[in-house]
């Protein structure tokens, strides 16, 4: 039988992945990856929840958390792009403007 | 029976496909493994009961904003092979390993059970998911409904604006050899 | 009748709080006739408090609750009994002539309106010293007349030597109120109270050993204060101040505050009267020593600061051999010849251009006739001669020790009286009169301003007359101090008299006789007694090295090795940890994205860490 705790345990384990990505990766483009996969374990652990509980309101949090990323997604490929157009790189490191 | 099949196989295709959106080096292969992992999480959600949210996550994640990172890849030179030098490997595998240890042992451990009520109940008798999604997100939800939309009106209006470029002029009131002659 | 309590006592104080504003501003005339005025106003009342005070009619008020913590209960109190209101009478008159006679004497100083503000505020501390009713209220007057002494001799504070002297007034005060502090708290800790009425009834009950040691610590007290041997090196170098200033300090007022306490704590010295016989023979040491190191010095003022130092020790073998009204009244009449004696002086020296050295004056007599005669009848008043103030009060110590069975400190009293009368007509003589040395190099002198001679003629007259007031002084005082028995007879009390008055006449015609042939020779400086007195007996060489010198070089070293190295290395270390630690904590901050998000990903882990092992509920 899967219970609650079984998707809580994939949640967390995607979320770990997510982490690992963000830490990892260098690339811009890729750190928004891995910032949409930790988005998207949350939304699991929301729904389990919900559906564990007979509660509704996980859903609805996991939708709004759809609707913000969708619109962080918008905005940070449009920096990003700027950016990209400034310097010609997409390497994190080159991004230490605000060193000290 | 059929849930477990399908938990298990769903729950490992996930893991194996953020995987390869974490460790690959091609940026191609990154996004193509995380539009696959998207499908995966909507069959989740079908798995669970919440019909409406697997098809929004279909048609926005997977549609929608795997298609605006395919326009973004545009811009990039997605030929070369990202090179990553990283500095401090140890530092960085302590870390994730650590921090997966904990969330892992965390979720599992039974925690608060007792005395969770359900405030708004998904279940009602002849009635959809969709159904019930829409009465509680019009009437309990609503402002943050609205708000949402606002955000997202904002979100649109930004990202038209950072990538645009001559604003100040008006294509649809000018002549037309006039505009000819001035596009860059 | 409080009020006039309050004038005395205020009325000093708002002449130098008001003066205190002007004190940067150059000389302003009317600073020095308002403080004068106020002064004077004080004198005023004390005199119509000396007429209301009789038996039984005391004016004793309490101001206001001061300390009041746990058992101790110290008010602001004040009480004008027979003692005090004398003490008052003679400080503020003194004090009114001193006011009116620095008008004149720093006329050309710089700091005038500074000057008067400090003297306005000394009378004010003495003021509340013998006004007090309490041993607290002693205390804080004692501190506030110790420092405008130091304020007043260092007057003239960019001169070294006279920061200098200032400095080791007040330091050599301070080591005795040590003392003193050590008395006050024995007689807290027995009796419970500070109060003089309270403590002078209960100190019959006390164990007689803790008496003695009350006595002993608080004459060391006095003995700073009344600059007594061993700590008596101050009160020479106290010269350093302007003439005023000794006028009015160190003749009259602060160095009789410890006779004061003596006689005040009377009641206490009458329980133990081997206390008493210590502090008279040290007084008699004190005379012969002080007159001793008079007669070979130069220094004008130095002479009769040694005087004030050998009358003060006649003052002291009265207080100690429990005559004390005696003492109060030789401090009275003392006050008026020797204030006389010292402003006087400030004339001469005015005159000379501040010159301080006898042997450059001489037959200034023509020149300078009032101040000549002032000085003159000032000496014959010390020396002791009938029908002058000195006489009476001088003679009756004498009495009193020939009377009290110590033929010892009979006879160094004796052969003190012939040493004060040599030793002030040398100097009269060496001033006035003789081969008019002060020509020859080149000095002018010239007489002083009228109204300052005017000033100093109510003093002459008291020098004169006061002796006469002896046996309504005696009645008077005696209503509130224990009074002294006489067992002498008649005749050998007459012939006592006569041996006193024929030493100081002996004394007086030697000094006229010498110094009208031309004084010694020069060869007499070369002995060896000469060459000890005159550098006083080497005692302030004696304490440069033995106590200046160590005590500097522990100082360096504390300083040096305690204070720098521990001390501030300590809160130096404190402070570079700090910056250490926002150095190296600045790295966090490197403004990498990917060091950013792993000190995230630390957070995060911080805070899983914190859910699992810290769980306050559940």
């Amino acid at each position: 039988m899967i219970t609650l705790t079984h998707y809580l345990v994939l949640s967390g384990i995607l979320f770990s992945i997510g982490l690992v990505g963000v830490m990892k990766r260098k690339n811009l483009l890729m750190l928004f990856f891995s910032t949409e996969i930790l988005l998207n374990a949350v939304n699991i652990g929301f729904a389990a929840v919900a559906h564990y509980y007979g509660d509704l309101t996980g859903q609805i949090f996991a939708f709004f958390i759809i609707a913000v990323a969708a619109s962080e997604v918008a905005v940070g490929l449009g920096l990003l792009v700027l950016w990209y157009k400034k310097t010609g790189s997409t390497d994190l490191d080159t991004l230490n403007m605000m060193k000290g | 029976m059929f849930e477990v099949i399908a938990f298990y196989t769903f729950s490992i295709l996930t893991i194996i496909m953020f995987g390869i959106v974490v460790f690959s080096k091609n940026a191609l292969y990154a996004m193509s493994a995380l539009a696959g992992g998207m499908i995966f999480i909507a069959g989740f959600f079908f798995l669970l009961e919440a019909e409406f949210l697997g098809v929004v996550q279909i048609i926005v994640y997977s549609g929608a904003i795997m298609a605006l990172y395919a326009f973004g890849m545009m811009f990039f030179d997605t030929t070369r092979d990202v090179k990553e030098n990283i500095h401090y490997k140890k530092v960085l595998y302590s870390l994730s390993i650590i921090s997966a240890v904990l969330i892992v042992v965390i979720l599992s451990a039974p925690i608060y059970s007792a005395n969770i009520e359900a405030f708004y109940p998904s279940v009602m008798e002849g009635v959809g998911n969709t159904q019930m999604v829409g009465l509680v997100l019009f009437t309990k939800y609503l402002i943050p409904f609205e708000l949402a939309a606002v955000m997202l009106l904002a979100a649109m209006i930004s990202g038209i604006l950072l990538v645009s470029k001559r604003m100040d002029i008006n294509l649809t009131e000018e002549e037309h050899d006039e505009v000819e002659g001035e596009i860059v | 009748m409080e009020k006039y309590l309050y004038i005395a006592l205020f009325a000093p104080l708002a002449g130098s709080i008001i003066t205190a504003f002007f004190a940067q501003f150059p000389k302003t005339l009317f600073t020095g006739i308002f403080t004068s005025a106020l002064i004077f106003i004080s004198f005023i009342s004390s005199m119509i408090l000396l007429n209301y005070v009789d038996v039984g009619t005391i004016v004793h008020v309490e101001m206001m609750d001061w300390i009041s913590a746990g058992n101790l209960s110290v008010p602001f109190g004040f009480v004008v009994d027979q003692v005090s209101v004398i003490m008052m009478v003679t400080v503020t008159l003194v004090s009114t002539i001193v006011h009116i006679y620095s008008i004149g004497y720093m006329d050309h100083d710089a700091s005038f309106n500074r000057f008067f503000s400090w003297l306005s505020a000394f009378v004010f501390s003495m003021m509340i010293l013998v006004m007090s009713d309490n041993f607290v209220g002693l205390f804080i007057g004692w501190e506030g007349v110790g420092l405008c002494s130091w304020g007043l001799i260092g007057f003239w504070y960019k001169k070294h030597s006279a920061s200098w002297a200032a400095n080791e007034a007040f330091i050599m005060n301070r080591i005795a109120d040590l003392g003193m502090l050590m008395g006050l708290f024995l007689i807290y800790w027995n009796i419970g109270s500070l109060q003089y009425d309270v403590v002078f009834a209960q100190i019959v009950n006390l164990d007689i050993n803790i008496v003695t040691w009350i006595g002993i610590f608080l004459f060391i007290g006095a003995m700073g204060k009344s600059a007594q041997f061993p700590l008596h090196t101050w009160l020479a170098d106290a010269m350093e101040g302007p003439t005023p200033v000794s006028a009015l300090i160190h003749a009259a007022t602060m160095v009789t505050a410890g006779v004061y306490l003596v006689i005040r704590c009377g009641e206490i010295y009458a329980l133990i009267p081997e206390v008493g016989m210590f502090i008279a023979s040290l007084g008699a040491f004190v005379a012969v020593f002080a007159a001793s190191m008079a007669l070979v010095n130069r220094d004008l003022k130095r002479i009769i600061a040694y005087s004030t130092l050998s009358q003060l020790g006649y003052m002291f073998v009265a207080a100690g051999l429990g005559a004390y009204w005696i003492a109060l009244f030789h401090l009275m009449t003392h006050a008026f010849f020797k204030s006389l004696l010292f402003l006087g002086a400030g004339n001469v020296m005015h005159a000379m251009n501040d010159e301080l050295d006898i042997k450059k004056m001489g037959g200034l007599y023509k020149a300078m006739r009032p101040t000549a005669i002032l000085m003159s009848i000032a000496s014959v008043a010390l020396a002791g001669i009938y029908p002058l103030a000195g006489f009476f009060s001088k003679d009756k110590i004498l009495e009193v020790a020939f009377n009290d069975g110590s033929y010892f400190l009979w006879f160094a009293l004796f052969i003190g009286a012939g040493l004060t009368a040599f030793y002030s007509f040398r100097l009269v003589m060496l001033v006035f009169f003789g081969e008019k040395v002060h020509e020859k190099l080149g000095f002018h002198p010239h007489e002083a301003q009228p109204f300052v001679i005017y000033a100093l003629i109510p003093l002459a007259a008291l020098a004169i007359v006061a002796g006469f007031f002896e046996h309504s002084f005696h009645e008077f005082t005696t209503q509130l101090l224990v009074d002294y028995e006489f067992t002498l007879d008649h005749s050998i009390a007459l012939v006592l008299i006569f041996a006193t008055s024929a030493i100081a006449l002996s004394g007086i015609a030697f000094a006229v006789y010498k110094y009208k042939r031309g004084g010694f020779s020069e060869k007499i400086e070369q002995w060896g007694v000469y060459k000890l007195l005159s550098n006083q007996y080497y005692i302030p060489k004696l304490y440069e090295e033995g106590i200046m010198k160590p005590f500097t070089t522990l100082s360096r070293f504390a300083w040096k090795s305690v204070d720098v190295r521990i001390v501030d290395a300590t809160v130096d270390m404190i402070a570079s940890v700090i910056y250490g630690t926002g150095q190296k904590a600045r790295k966090v901050h490197g403004g990498n994205l990917s060091s950013m998000l792993r000190w995230m990903v630390v957070g995060v882990i911080v805070l899983l860490a914190l859910a699992i092992f810290y769980r306050p509920m559940v």
